[in-house]
């Protein structure tokens, strides 16, 4: 009994509850995020593609992807009979899980953050390389061809890739001088960092949403899927809500990379030239209005260019961006030691 | 003392790579229907294409025996579904000069015009698919927009969209719908300020250029050997164009030059294919005028029976040189027919153009091959 009443005591003592309610508030807000994000897609490809789009269910089609994951949850769950089951079943949960942890750090507004730890950029960069292992997991264990290639082509490129998110986001931090998200909003105080750090911030700027798409697995880098070569990649065997996580997991990670962009390059939640200072909900505003135009970005590139070859891709990162962003590094360390930087 | 000689070990490690095989198709969103390709990889490297077929065959040749010459022209339709007029009028031209049938100038003029609308509408469809086999999925929707405004013209004159019939031996089904040259002129223009659209989306983006230039290169010789015809031949440097060479119709009073290319690569196939759409529209402008007056068809009779003896007729459709052999007996059926078919041709360069390259490469060079796979299995 004593020990029962213990842990009913640390319940409520220490911040489990709380954290236990946040992450519930912040899963149900994503997930919506990402259904919405999947029909911003849709829509942004319809308007490129001299089509409509979704305009059925709802006020202009705005209940699509709820009708959408509504059927996906309600479908059969079928797969192959020789794949491996326990991995084929975790897969999807390891690209879920790690994409919604990464938004756990974001500062939203300035008192908006569930998660303020002093090494952010760092776990970021850290959880966004944990999902290309649900990734390679899901194409070996379906015992498909077709998905084993899409998670080779995967693991090969994200692990190129990586090292630019990394190396341009480091560029970042010279500035900043600290990994902590909320600390690095507040030196753009004194001018977003793409002003602050003016062209190697740029250079940083351009590898960092190249990367970036590569990191998510978007096109032109979306070798992993490449419909008209794998069918669907590494997650062909996959159906219903399985498959769904995939998918979900996709446009959150775009919401992500978006993100980090907007906290890194662009201030955040700080509005433009201070305009909403006094109003600090407005930062909410600012924070979304700044991703949603980076997103839109990442749509634009899928919607306009072909996909790369595998070779094509792997040289665009070892020989122009990978050297390109250590050049990039070493400049704007001289320029932040000779105090360069402008400062509004 | 007993030497012994041992084998220099080449492979020092335990890891050993295996080439493997895989089943591109039946069902595939890139063999455009149901080619089965049976791939051997070396990791993303291709070793060997071996293109199996016959899932989607029909027996054609053997249904035309059984068929009269007026039935066999509406069979020709599900060949090369994309060219299908020409096919038709391939039928109706071999008919006709096995019969010595002079058709009158209205309807040679009127099937000229209807092959390259057929020519641009099949190409503008093979653009789209090219962008989307590269991954460019808008490139699709651009193709189709265009391809809509020729189908509505087949649509008010022949009432149908894909499987037209238009063509009988002796002329055609029925005159021109009173639209028809109006609409035809509305959409010369509308094309010509498309297509450099079509070089802004596609042909100048670098991406599609590192992914087909260098690719899949066809030289001239094997362009020959192996029978390839069309813009995959021409885009090798083998001047092959039948409406050139051997006019019919009202192609021998047209001015327009042959799309040629001598890189032989993809990207060769593919400005090749481009530089056609502008010289169709170059050859409609110069007959939508000139539509002469008179008959859409001459009377033949209700059963037309061919005299005994072989006869040849090809065309240049949209995918390259297409050739209707008929042997009669003097019946009303034909004895055998054989149709030359560009798409089963083109094919067989598959396996020599692709191996060494990657499964990307695969898929680009296909599109650029252009296949039709009805056309392929008859």
């Amino acid at each position: 009994m004593n020990s029962i009443s213990h842990i009913i005591d640390w319940f409520i003592n220490t911040e489990v509850l709380n954290m236990a309610m946040i992450a519930l508030i912040y899963l149900t807000v994503f997930a919506v995020l990402g259904l919405f994000l999947v029909l911003l897609e849709r829509k942004v490809a319809a308007w490129f593609q001299l089509r409509i789009g979704p305009n059925r269910v709802g006020y202009l089609g705005l209940f699509q992807t709820i009708a959408d994951a509504l059927k996906l949850v309600s479908k059969e769950l079928t797969g192959t009979e020789k794949a491996d089951k326990f991995l084929y079943n975790l897969a999807p949960y390891f690209v879920i899980v790690t994409s919604l942890m990464a938004l756990a750090v974001f500062p939203f507004t300035k008192d908006l953050q569930a998660f303020d730890i002093n090494i952010g950029i760092f776990f970021l960069i850290a959880i966004s390389s944990i999902g290309v292992i649900g990734i390679l997991l899901g194409g070996w264990s379906s015992n498909n061809k077709f998905a084993l290639i899409g998670a080779m082509r995967s693991g090969v490129q994200t692990v190129s890739y990586e090292l630019s998110v990394g190396l341009s986001l480091l560029t970042m931090v010279i500035l900043t001088g600290s990994l902590q998200l909320s600390e690095i909003i507040e030196v753009q105080k004194g001018g977003w960092l793409i002003v602050q750090g003016h062209i190697p911030a740029i250079i940083a700027f351009m590898i960092y949403m190249i990367s970036g798409t590569a990191e998510t697995n978007r096109a032109p880098f979306d070798m992993v899927e490449a419909e008209s070569e794998l069918g669907a990649g590494y997650h062909t065997e996959y159906s219903g809500m399985k498959f769904a996580y995939f998918f979900l997991a996709e446009f959150i990670n775009m919401f992500i990379i978006a993100a980090i962009a907007t906290t890194v390059f662009f201030g955040g939640w700080l509005s433009p030239f201070g305009i909403t200072e006094s109003l600090p909900w407005m930062g909410l505003f600012w924070f979304l209005a700044k991703t949603f135009v980076l997103v839109f970005l990442m749509m634009w590139f899928r919607w306009t260019f072909p996909r790369l070859r595998i070779d094509q891709l792997l040289t665009l990162e070892w020989k122009y961006l990978l050297p390109i962003n250590l050049v990039n590094l070493v400049l704007m360390a001289v320029i932040v030691w000779l105090n360069l930087t402008i400062q509004i | 003392m007993e030497t012994a000689i041992k084998e220099p070990t080449t492979s020092k490690s335990n890891f050993k790579s295996e080439e493997y095989f895989i089943n591109m198709g039946p069902q595939h969103p890139a063999t455009h229907g149901v080619l089965r390709l049976l791939l051997t990889i070396d990791g993303e490297i291709i070793k060997k294409v071996d293109p199996d077929l016959g899932y989607i065959h029909r027996s054609i040749e053997k249904m035309c025996e059984k068929n009269s010459y007026q039935q066999i022209v509406h069979l020709t339709d599900r060949l090369d579904y994309l060219s299908s007029h020409i096919n038709n009028e391939a039928v109706c031209l071999c008919v006709e000069n096995a019969l010595e049938l002079e058709v009158p100038e209205r309807v040679k003029v009127i099937r000229t015009i209807l092959g390259e609308l057929t020519r641009i509408a099949s190409h503008t469809l093979w653009w789209g698919v090219m962008g989307m086999d590269v991954g460019a999925l808008t490139s699709y929707f651009y193709g189709f927009r265009d391809r809509e405004m020729i189908n509505d013209i087949f649509e008010e004159t022949c009432g149908a969209r894909l499987t037209m019939n238009y063509n009988i031996p002796g002329g055609l089904m029925q005159d021109i719908h009173p639209n028809f040259v109006k609409r035809v002129k509305e959409f010369i223009p509308h094309f010509r300020s498309k297509l450099p659209e079509y070089d802004r989306l596609l042909t100048g983006n670098i991406i599609f250029q590192k992914r087909t230039k260098g690719v899949g290169i066809l030289t001239k010789e094997d362009a020959i050997n192996f029978g390839a015809s069309g813009p995959v031949a021409r885009a090798s440097g083998y001047s092959c164009d039948v409406r050139k060479h051997h006019p019919y119709s009202a192609l021998d009073r047209v001015n327009f030059t042959e799309a040629l290319d001598t890189t032989g690569d993809s990207f060769a196939r593919y400005q090749v294919r481009i530089a056609e759409m502008w010289e169709s529209l170059n050859i409609i402008e110069q007959l939508i005028d000139n539509i002469p007056e008179g008959d859409f068809k001459v009377a033949t009779n209700a059963v037309i029976k061919l005299p005994k003896g072989d006869f040849y007729q090809k065309v240049e459709t949209a995918r390259g040189e297409f050739g209707v052999y008929i042997i009669s007996t003097g019946t009303k059926n034909p004895y055998r027919v054989k149709f030359r078919s560009p798409g089963l041709s083109n094919l067989s360069l598959l396996n020599h153009i692709t191996v060494g390259g990657k499964i990307g490469d695969l898929v680009a060079t296909m599109a650029t091959i252009d296949i039709v796979v009805p056309d392929i299995d008859r």
